[in-house]
């Protein structure tokens, strides 16, 4: 009796028999793998489950992150399968974690779609982190290569126009968040972004939470914010802005409140990160579109960026910001009340901010990155510092950083204006002292003492937050291994 | 009202020594260095005339500072700034910007609000000394 036909042309490869295989057999485990120019590479921190081995857990994050499912199908030889399989090419224990691996993973160009965030973070975030094999991951970096970058806008203005546009050369930019963020009415709204601007800063800022609540609704805020920005602007002389909190629930929302902070003569608006990618791709699309600068608030990063062995790690939201389009974003003070390793916050400022960038494990770059004249993303410094610690900020942060003193500036207790002038005043004594060529770091609080004689609300300042200390020695002195997988 | 355009205006005024110092900054960064002008100091004005070309390869600040002296003889009533040039790849623009001199009087700008519709607001920044008043003429 003859074979049925099932049976005549069933699959003989072993390759592609039904059934289970191991992920490393079916192709996602390379250790030979020859990395092409146009590949993307991410780096995974894996904690396998007990009994997995960690070649196999790689795999398996390559195939899943990539065509893979769990069992094989013969569809895959319709297609150049292995073009599109992803390939694990290296595993290195991390050091000072047991069980826990480094898995690189590289994509060919062409499992992704140009110029879509949401696509490319279909696939390497999409499924894998709920995966049964591994117990927790954590995606470390990963490195754009140029031919993907060139599809996508980049920062809507980006730093370099900013300040053009600003008229601000030569030294951090200053900001505050409008303090309390929740309950004031437009009109109390506009007088804290008055005061702050005449007193000396270059930006006030909506908080992330503050959209268009019953106690104030947006266009009120608006209205009232514009008078204070334009008052401010006309007694100092000086371009001033307000970052305009256009976060909403649908983008016909969103770009509704952001052509009305364009209209109104708003240099600057602003979305959340809560918003989703697609929906910051499009508003930078309107922002390059109408000559307008877009701060991005990272709020709710911390729900996945905190722990070290899940969720994924800041420096890779910051690359992906980048090429989004966004022209500003949170990314860390080193001193303030988020503290956070200073060589970590250094990578994700160089992320931001670099043309190109090597290999500096130190500061967690795991891979080298050439930026493809992306603009250059500013990033916020904000959380617990004040006008006491400028010289450990300019150390740390540079000039490339809007320096934001919320609590800093509306705490002062001569006022409002009083908080701004201090902060202003220390941080111009400070670029001073540092472009003289002086020791800023250590004679920094001399500096700003002798500043403070010829700036009263500098002297009330500095004796009111004088105990507000920083370690500043201990977490420089990490080591490699350690800083490698610090808490960030 | 003092204009605070500019890295130091919060500051006193920048002493010629201490200005050297700026200048010697700029120079080791290998930046070149301008002198610029104006009596027309509106905050988005964004062309003051130029002292001359930028300084390029410039390796003694006392001769940018001599030059600052010949503006100032030369402009006695005008805003002066020094700006600092870095054309280096990824910036190519102005990365240090202090103004040098100002008017002994500084009138300040007034803050011109139109109604338009819907309780907006257009607002327009103009300089009082610089209303109807022509350049040379102002402070």
């Amino acid at each position: 009796m003859s074979q049925a036909v099932e049976s005549r042309t069933r699959i003989k490869s072993e390759r592609y028999e039904s059934g289970v295989i191991p992920y490393a057999k079916m192709g996602y485990w390379d250790p030979d793998y020859v990395i092409k120019e146009t590949d993307i590479l991410a780096l995974f921190r894996c904690t396998p489950q007990p009994g997995v081995d960690p070649v196999e857990a790689a795999a398996a994050l390559a195939g899943e992150s990539s065509t893979a499912t769990w069992t094989v199908v013969w569809t895959d030889l319709l297609t150049a399968c292995d073009l599109y399989r992803a390939k694990a090419y290296r595993v290195d224990p991390v050091p000072s974690a047991p069980d826990v691996y480094f898995c690189y993973i590289a994509y060919d160009l062409d499992l992704f779609e140009e110029g879509s965030l949401a696509n490319l973070t279909a696939s390497i975030i999409g499924n894998i982190f709920g995966f049964k094999a591994v117990k927790a991951l954590r995606l470390e970096d990963m490195r754009l290569p140029v031919a993907l970058l060139k599809t996508y806008q980049g920062p809507a203005t980006g730093l370099v126009v900013e300040r053009e546009r600003m008229d601000k050369f030569g030294r951090p930019l200053l900001g505050a968040t409008v303090k309390p963020k929740l309950g004031l009415s437009g009109k109390n709204y506009g007088r804290v972004v008055f005061e702050g601007l005449k007193g000396g800063l270059d930006f006030l800022k909506d908080d992330e939470n503050i959209n268009s609540q019953p106690f104030m609704r947006y266009r009120e805020r608006f209205l009232y914010s514009m008078e204070g920005v334009n008052h401010a602007a006309s007694l100092t002389g000086e371009v001033k802005g307000h970052y305009l909190n256009a976060t909403a629930a649908t983008m016909e929302e969103m770009y509704e409140r952001a052509e009305f902070a364009r209209e109104l003569g708003s240099i600057i608006t602003m979305i959340d990160l809560v918003i989703g990618y697609t929906a910051i791709q499009s508003m930078a699309v309107w922002a390059r579109k109408t000559d307008m600068l877009l701060h991005l608030h990272r709020a709710g990063n911390s729900t996945y960026s905190r722990q070290k062995n899940h969720g994924m790690n800041f420096r890779v939201i910051c690359k992906w910001m980048r090429m989004s389009g966004v022209d500003h974003i949170h990314a860390g003070t080193v001193v303030g009340k988020l503290e956070g390793d200073p060589l970590m916050i250094k990578g994700f400022y160089n992320t931001l901010l670099d043309t190109k960038s090597e290999i500096s494990l130190s500061e967690g770059l795991f891979f080298a990155q050439d930026w493809a004249s992306l603009r250059k993303c500013v990033p916020v410094a904000s959380g617990g510092i004040h006008c006491g610690q400028m010289h450990q900020l300019i150390d740390y942060l540079g000039d490339d950083v809007v320096l934001q003193f919320g609590g800093g500036t509306i705490g002062h207790p001569d006022g409002i204006q009083a908080g701004a002038t201090a902060n202003r005043v220390a941080l111009e004594c400070m670029v001073l002292a540092r472009n003289e060529g002086r020791d800023y770091t250590n004679e920094g609080p001399q500096i700003l003492r002798d500043a403070a004689k010829s700036c009263g609300p500098l002297q009330t300042a500095l004796d009111l937050w004088k105990d507000i200390t920083f370690n500043y020695a201990s977490t420089d002195t990490a080591d490699f291994a350690e800083t490698a997988t610090a808490n960030v | 009202m003092k204009l605070t355009q500019g890295c130091f205006s919060f500051l006193p005024d920048l002493t010629d020594e201490q200005i050297t110092k700026q200048l010697q900054y700029a120079i080791d960064k290998s930046w070149a260095v301008s002198i610029e002008f104006t009596d027309d100091p509106h905050p988005r004005n964004s062309y003051w005339e130029m002292w001359g070309l930028p300084l390029f390869d410039i390796k003694d600040p006392a001769a940018v500072l001599f030059e600052i002296n010949m503006a100032r003889k030369a402009k006695p009533n005008f805003y002066i700034k020094v700006c600092g040039f870095d054309n280096a790849r990824g910036t190519e623009s102005c990365v240090l910007a202090f103004i040098v001199q100002r008017p002994s009087y500084e009138p300040g700008f007034r803050l011109i609000r139109q109604e338009a519709n819907g309780r907006k607001l257009v607002y327009t920044i103009e300089a009082y000394a610089s209303a109807a008043k022509p350049e040379g003429e102002r402070y």
